[in-house]
């Protein structure tokens, strides 16, 4: 080989191994956000909790000794009430659009849902505006926990679908053939084989809404009380940290680190609990 | 002689405008095992999806003429009580993988909402157990899930989740084709004990193994059934040359 | 005489599996259930597109499409125009798509090609499908804590007035949220390049980066800007991390450095205190503008995605 094309390809190695160095230093970095908020956050938030702090409720600007109870409820409540608006419907939707495979309505329904999860966040906040806080007259629980449950309810629908595309026709026939009525092949047979992608489905929504706050603004609203009453309004992990982090008082802007913590945690534990659930449960064919 | 249990008259299945089974006539003696062979597409295992009412599932599913259960048209009756009386098997072996043992075999009662006494269940389990040849072998894991079964002790309990029920007529979907030879000599054993207390009808595309166990046989060639009468004449001295030419090999 | 089994059972069990038998209408009620489900899973999108025509209606009669252009937004003179607001969502998003293209397309190759599996891949994985679940007010919350000061350091370098927030700002913490989302879709679609094909131009003696350069990317092109429309239609929706740190002002911005608004952070920030329909109606319009735009970006990508899982 002649000396022209021996540097030809020795240029081009080393370009292809400056492109390799370029590509992993790019991507490393990347994730580095990662680590720096969550080391922000234990830092700054780890300090800030103990037992009262989850216990007590928010006191007044200058007054130590605030605490985020009311807003770990109100989080807990909020799930609660999107739970109940989303999962019935989502997995009904799913079982009818993993039946209905075929079909026109199918194909348009599904359209229809993957169109409601690309909506920003904030403008389910409006509808849930117009139509529950408009027709009540105040904010309310209820109305975050509609705006919520339309957040949640494509992610049901479609990890619905997903799983019991998955379950095989031959258990279907198996139960049709020992007469079985079709209702409770699909809701006794079915549905539990696929049951662990449905619950993670579930789980994952939920990690998903726990940490929404637009949607929460104009509907739950916040509130600095204690509140179970879903017609009142009702505060939230993240509605805190977005008032206490924006206001100018450094003794707030401790709270939403350690209220941001108790977030995250939540929000990662719920992930890592998916996990393991898929893992567990799951079931073979 | 007694009446045949179940009797097939003009029968036809179509899916469309797609005819499967034309004209059969068919009848079937208690106790006894028909085969049912036949080269691939020529609407075997059509033709026992009907006797359960599983063809009309498909859409586009039609049929004409009449199939007798004990003298009772079964298109007459609920589809969900003629499956009930009418058991099959697959080809593959498919136990409810989220059910025990137990729970499989007696599934069709405990899916269907159907109560029975402790000992009532108890007693249904170890009987179809014991007639599926499997009992001695899960007798001690009935609370575990099945799928730590080989694959012929798969199919054995899924014989036995049929038996379970019960039924008048046992159907055998090429029972053993995704066995091996081993499980496949089994359940033939089996299957040739059990033709003693309950109708069989076997699709086979194995004609060894239907000379082996059936007492009868039934030939359908593109939907059409070509001969049908006792295995042992039929396969020594064929009548018609289609029978011939598909039991020597010559296509199928 | 030989009985078949069902006649020797217990007469008990066998008359209950033929006789106790509820059925027909639940049967029928089920599926009308499940259809009922499907249908209200439609009707809700309509629905909602529906009530965000309704609830602006007052803006959309009073302004037509001169709310689009029109630059002043003065609640209390009762004049609303949205290009501040446009501007300020077209730059935070367009500025934060690049930023993370930087990062996002070299981490879809490092998955997609380098380390497909693995330990590296499985870990690099996980971190990204963390990042996607990071609440977006903790993006917000960091961002203003950390980022607001770094950028108020750059700004004084550079000799603009320090303030920290603006619009630059925002665009760095989108980019920082949309990069797991395009990086994940980035490795999808660099993955379902076929192997052969990579395999036949490395067999031709050509190196790794050459391989990604002329058959990889070109193969992955229109699905990388699928991702890139999705990743765009995400940063448009954004709203708790942008209006944290963007200034929320409500003029035109003059450079990338200025404090602004986008469609979802004015919404956010003065829905609350919106008096008089008109506010009210006009605010709900800019949640009716992005509700289409995205919803329009949404299909589009999702719809060459699906074609590019269907190419040979």
């Amino acid at each position: 080989m002649n000396r022209m094309a021996e540097t030809a390809i020795s240029r081009r190695i080393r370009v292809d191994k400056l492109f390799k160095a370029l590509v992993i230093i790019l991507s490393v970095s990347s994730i580095v956000p990662m680590f720096l908020i969550l080391f922000m956050i234990v830092k700054n938030g780890v300090s800030v909790i103990d037992w009262q702090f989850i216990s007590h409720l928010p006191k007044p600007v200058g007054e130590a000794g605030g605490g985020i109870a009311n807003a770990i409820w109100g989080t807990l409540i909020l799930i609660g009430l999107s739970f109940v608006f989303s999962v019935p419907l989502g997995v009904l939707g799913g079982i009818f659009l993993s039946e209905y495979r075929e079909s026109k309505l199918a194909y348009l329904i599904r359209l229809s849902v993957e169109i409601l999860q690309g909506i920003p966040s904030i403008v389910i906040g409006i509808i849930a505006y117009v139509w529950v806080v408009m027709a009540m007259g105040s904010f309310s629980a209820l109305s975050g926990g509609v705006a919520l449950g339309i957040m949640m309810l494509p992610v049901i629908v479609m990890a619905t679908e997903e799983t019991l595309k998955l379950v095989p026709d031959s258990l279907r026939e198996a139960s049709l053939a020992l007469g079985v009525p079709y209702s409770r092949t699909i809701m006794k047979v079915i549905l539990p084989a696929g049951l662990s992608g449905i619950l993670s489905g579930i789980l994952l929504g939920i990690a998903r809404v726990a940490g929404e706050t637009a949607p929460l603004l104009f509907t739950a609203f916040g509130s600095p009380f204690m509140n179970l009453n879903i017609l009142k309004p009702i505060n939230s992990l993240p509605l805190t940290i977005f008032n206490y982090a924006t206001s100018p008082y450094p003794d707030w802007h401790a709270l939403a680190w350690g209220a941001s913590f108790v977030l995250i945690a939540f929000v990662l534990g719920l992930n890592l609990i998916t996990k393991l659930v898929t893992k567990r449960w799951k079931v073979q064919f | 002689m007694e009446s045949p249990i179940l009797r097939i008259e003009n029968f036809s299945a179509a899916f469309g405008e797609n005819t499967v089974l034309k004209n059969i006539n068919l009848s079937f003696s208690r106790n006894t095992l028909t085969a049912i062979i036949g080269p691939s597409g020529c609407g075997k295992t059509t033709l026992i999806r009907c006797i359960n009412r599983m063809h009309e599932l498909t859409p586009n599913a039609r049929v004409s003429g009449k199939i007798l259960l004990d003298n009772q048209n079964i298109y007459d009756t609920d589809p969900i009580i003629v499956r009930r009386q009418v058991g099959m098997v697959f080809q593959r072996p498919n136990p409810f993988p989220t059910m025990s043992i137990y729970d499989n075999v007696v599934a069709g009662y405990k899916l269907n909402g159907i109560k029975l006494s402790k000992e009532e269940m108890d007693q249904t389990l170890e009987e179809s157990l014991l007639r599926a040849g499997l009992w001695k072998e899960v007798k001690d894991s009935l609370h575990r899930r099945g799928t730590f079964l080989s694959g012929g002790q798969q199919q054995r309990l899924c014989i036995a989740r049929a038996l379970a029920m019960h039924p008048e007529i046992l159907l055998l979907d090429e029972p053993t084709s995704a066995l091996d030879p081993k499980s496949t000599a089994h359940i033939e054993e089996l299957v040739s004990e059990l033709k003693k207390t309950v109708t069989i009808i076997q699709v086979t595309h194995n004609i060894a193994q239907a000379a082996r166990v059936s007492d009868s046989a039934a030939f359908l060639y593109l939907g059409e059934l070509v001969e049908f009468g006792v295995t042992e004449k039929m396969f020594t001295a064929p009548k018609d040359k289609r029978t011939d030419e598909y039991l020597t090999g010559r296509f199928g | 005489m030989n009985h078949t089994i069902a006649e020797m059972m217990m007469p008990a069990a066998r008359s209950k599996i033929t006789l106790r038998y509820k059925w027909g209408v639940s049967e029928a009620s089920f599926r009308k259930i499940l259809y009922l489900a499907g249908l209200i899973l439609l009707v809700l999108l309509v629905a909602i597109l529906f009530s965000l025509v309704v609830a602006s209606l007052p803006a959309l009669r009073q302004f037509g499409l001169s709310f689009l252009i029109g630059k002043t937004w003065d609640p209390v003179r009762g004049e609303f125009g949205a290009l501040a607001f446009l501007v300020g969502t077209l730059m935070s998003s367009f500025m934060a798509l690049v930023i993370a293209m930087v990062f996002s397309l070299p981490a879809s190759i490092f998955l997609g090609e380098y380390f497909p599996h693995g330990r590296v891949s499985g870990f690099m994985k996980s971190i990204i499908e963390l990042l996607a679940g990071i609440p977006s007010v903790i993006y917000g919350f960091w961002g203003l804590f950390l980022l607001v000061p770094m950028v108020r350091g750059l700004e004084t370098a550079v000799g603009v007035p320090p303030q920290g927030v603006g619009i630059f700002t925002a665009s760095l913490v989108l980019a920082v949220m949309i990069i797991p989302y395009a990086a994940s879709i980035g490795t999808e679609v660099i993955s379902l390049v076929p192997a052969d094909l990579k395999e036949a131009a490395l067999s031709l003696g050509a190196t790794r980066f050459e391989v990604i350069r002329k058959v990889v990317l070109p193969y992955a092109s229109s699905g990388i800007f699928a991702g890139i429309l999705l990743a765009l239609g995400r940063a448009l929706g954004e709203t708790m991390a942008v209006t944290m740190v963007i200034g929320n002002s409500n003029f035109l911005p003059q450079s990338i450095f200025s404090p602004g608004n986008t469609m979802a952070s004015v919404i956010a920030n003065e829905f609350t205190e919106a008096t008089g329909h008109l506010y009210l109606a006009s605010l709900i319009e800019l949640a009716l503008v992005l509700f289409i735009v995205t919803t329009v970006i949404n299909i589009l990508g999702k719809l060459i995605i699906r074609k590019m899982g269907t190419r040979k």
